[in-house]
């Protein structure tokens, strides 16, 4: 039975920026990011979950975290949860889980959240707009609505569509199919019976609803839109203002990001007609890197943006567009007739060109996804070794061990992954170069 | 299945239309309205730099040619200045040359002037002497015819006394 509260546990991490040594740079870390991830996920069969609620039930633990609060920020941790039994130990899959994910409700730290719009959409309901403080944390149904875990579900039956009714308890229950495939349901207990809940349409499963609201990462990418101009439109200004003149402040820092991204990827990658794609991509390095940035920022929620899929597959897919629109008709020849080879080979090459074309942006959506998705996970499995190790606030010394190894890896790894920050935002814009670069190429005809 | 449970790996159909919307308008705004005259202003400015440098190495070359030329000009007018001293110099020489020859014939000519006049007036000294020397004789022998010839030696003072008388002029 998995019953964490994520809303009122949540752990942030803490990094500091201030210097990247070089010997950082040669860390080729996401190997061993998803060897952790896979680890993290290998474990979860075995291990029951548990919360870590309880452990500041222990009054010790609570001045323990005082201090160490310093350095690795946790909340307060409180809820109905069931305590650990002797013999069983923390599990912090869920927990990390839930902060990689998306939510309808911009959490800080203990009882403390921004409500954020919430906009659904059911074809047999219509729209439902409300904010996410209207659902209480769960403990109310909005119009057929139950948030559980700070994310929106919508009840299949028995559960008014019509304004509020409180929900007792929201459970997750597992079982086993005849084929031995574990399911697992969502139930919400109320005062007419228990209802199955279903999440919201994704790509992968289409549900009675779609969610269409400003959620955690939404709101994130409106506040770097909103950062981004105020950033760039008034250094744009200053080429005219200042024209002939060097640059300075603000406009001197972001030159040498702009003029690297244009003189050394962009300009030889994509070839003499770059000016026409520059602007996209300079929007698209900009925006990939400070959605990274802001996932690394302690003490704000550590938004998962650029860890989040569907960001990723709505970046690729734009640049798929852009490539597919822009390819002249040497590109689409190469793909499709491919010149210079015997006919049997063209007829052969075809289909591979064709699903290169797709695995193109394919990977663009995984690479950036895996990534900083690995990274968040890398932080919080850290975070957690002082729950492991302090065994939910049984040992304390465990605890101290603990927070001191947490302390210094997580502090590694934040360096680690701001070098990643700007690493896959770099990557994402040279790898969108090549693949525009080729699609405009003009072929000496051989 | 506990991927699918979280919404990682499944691709939420709001998000995806957000991120996409939020990037048009990323596109549309800072594409346009930043980074398009960022990269304009960039470009101009490396034109600017270009152009200047051009200019600049336009301008050591005529100034290196400039140099040169002065250069010329000054060994030429170095050359020049030599030249007239040498000039000079001859013209000098040959000045003193000619006037010490000039000199040297005038000298010779007042010389032979002088001597011919010497010899001139020495003639006529001569002529005069032995005019007088005539003329004195003539008068010694006139008066010695005049007075009494008989004491010998009353005439040989006499004589000398004539002699003595009769200055030579």
């Amino acid at each position: 039975m998995n019953a964490y509260h994520p809303n009122k546990a949540k752990v942030l991490h803490f990094g500091s920026f201030r210097c990247l040594p070089k010997t950082l740079q040669k860390q080729g870390n996401t190997a061993t990011k998803m060897y952790i991830f896979a680890a993290i996920y290998g474990s979860v069969s075995f291990t029951k979950r548990k919360s870590i609620s309880e452990m500041l039930k222990n009054q010790l633990n609570r001045l323990f975290f005082c201090v160490f609060a310093l350095f690795v920020s946790v909340s307060a941790f409180a809820g109905d949860t069931p305590d650990l039994k002797p013999g069983e130990t923390y599990n912090p899959t869920p927990d990390i889980l839930h902060h990689i994910a998306d939510a309808n409700e911009y959490h800080l730290f203990g009882d403390v959240s921004i409500p954020l719009p919430v906009i659904l959409y059911a074809p047999d309901q219509g729209f439902t707009f409300t904010m996410s403080n209207a659902f209480h944390h769960g403990e109310n149904s909005v119009d057929g609505y139950v948030m559980y875990h700070g994310k929106v579900y919508r009840a299949e039956k028995g559960l008014s569509k019509d304004g509020k009714v409180d929900i007792k308890k929201v459970e997750k229950r597992e079982y086993y199919d005849a084929d031995s495939v574990l399911h697992s349901e969502m139930i919400a207990i109320h005062e007419g019976g228990e209802t199955k809940l279903e999440s919201s349409s994704t790509l992968m499963s289409f549900t009675s609803f779609y969610d269409f609201s400003i959620s955690k990462i939404v709101a994130i990418m409106l506040i770097v839109l909103v950062v981004m101009a105020v950033l760039f439109i008034p250094i744009a200004r200053k080429y005219k203002s200042r024209d002939g003149k060097a640059p300075t402040g603000v406009q001197n820092l972001f030159e040498v990001f702009v003029v690297f991204m244009t003189d050394e990827v962009i300009k030889p990658i994509v070839g003499p007609r770059y000016m026409k794609f520059l602007p996209f991509l300079l929007t698209l390095f900009f925006f990939i890197l400070f959605c990274n940035l802001f996932g690394l920022i302690p003490f704000i929620g550590n938004p998962n943006v650029s860890g989040n899929i569907a960001f990723t597959l709505a970046l690729a897919t734009i640049v798929f567009l852009v490539v597919s629109f822009s390819g002249n008709l040497d590109y689409w020849k190469h793909i499709f007739w491919m010149p210079d080879v015997p006919v049997p080979m063209k007829i052969f090459l075809a289909p591979i060109e064709v699903i290169g074309m797709f695995a193109k942006p394919f990977s663009l959506m995984i690479r950036l996804f895996a990534n900083i998705t690995a990274g968040h996970i890398v932080i919080l499995s850290l975070v957690s070794l002082i729950f492991i190790f302090g065994q939910l606030g049984e040992s304390i010394g465990g605890a101290s061990v603990g927070a001191v190894l947490a302390v210094l890896f997580v502090i590694f790894m934040n360096i680690v992954e701001l070098l990643v920050a700007f690493l896959q935002a770099f990557i994402f814009v040279v790898l969108a170069s090549l693949y525009i670069g080729s699609a405009v190429e003009e072929h000496a005809h051989h | 299945m506990i991927l699918l449970d979280f919404n990682i790996i499944a691709p939420a159909i709001g998000t995806i239309f957000w991120t996409s919307l939020i990037f048009i308008l990323a596109y549309f705004i800072i594409g346009k309205l930043g980074f398009k005259p960022i990269a304009e202003g960039l470009k101009k400015r490396e034109s600017d730099i270009d152009n200047s440098l051009r200019a600049a190495e336009k301008a050591r070359e005529e100034m290196s040619q400039l140099v040169a030329k002065n250069e010329e000009l000054l060994a030429e007018a170095r050359e020049e200045r030599s030249a007239m001293l040498k000039e000079a110099k001859e013209i000098k020489e040959n000045m003193i040359e000619d006037a010490k020859i000039q000199a040297r014939e005038e000298a010779g000519r007042i010389l032979d002037a002088a001597k011919e006049e010497i010899n001139n007036q020495k003639m006529a000294a001569i002529t005069e002497v032995k005019n007088n020397a005539g003329k004195m004789a003539v008068s010694i022998a006139e008066q010695i015819m005049r007075k009494d010839l008989a004491n010998g030696d009353g005439q040989q003072a006499f004589v000398s006394k004539l002699i003595d008388d009769f200055k030579l002029n």
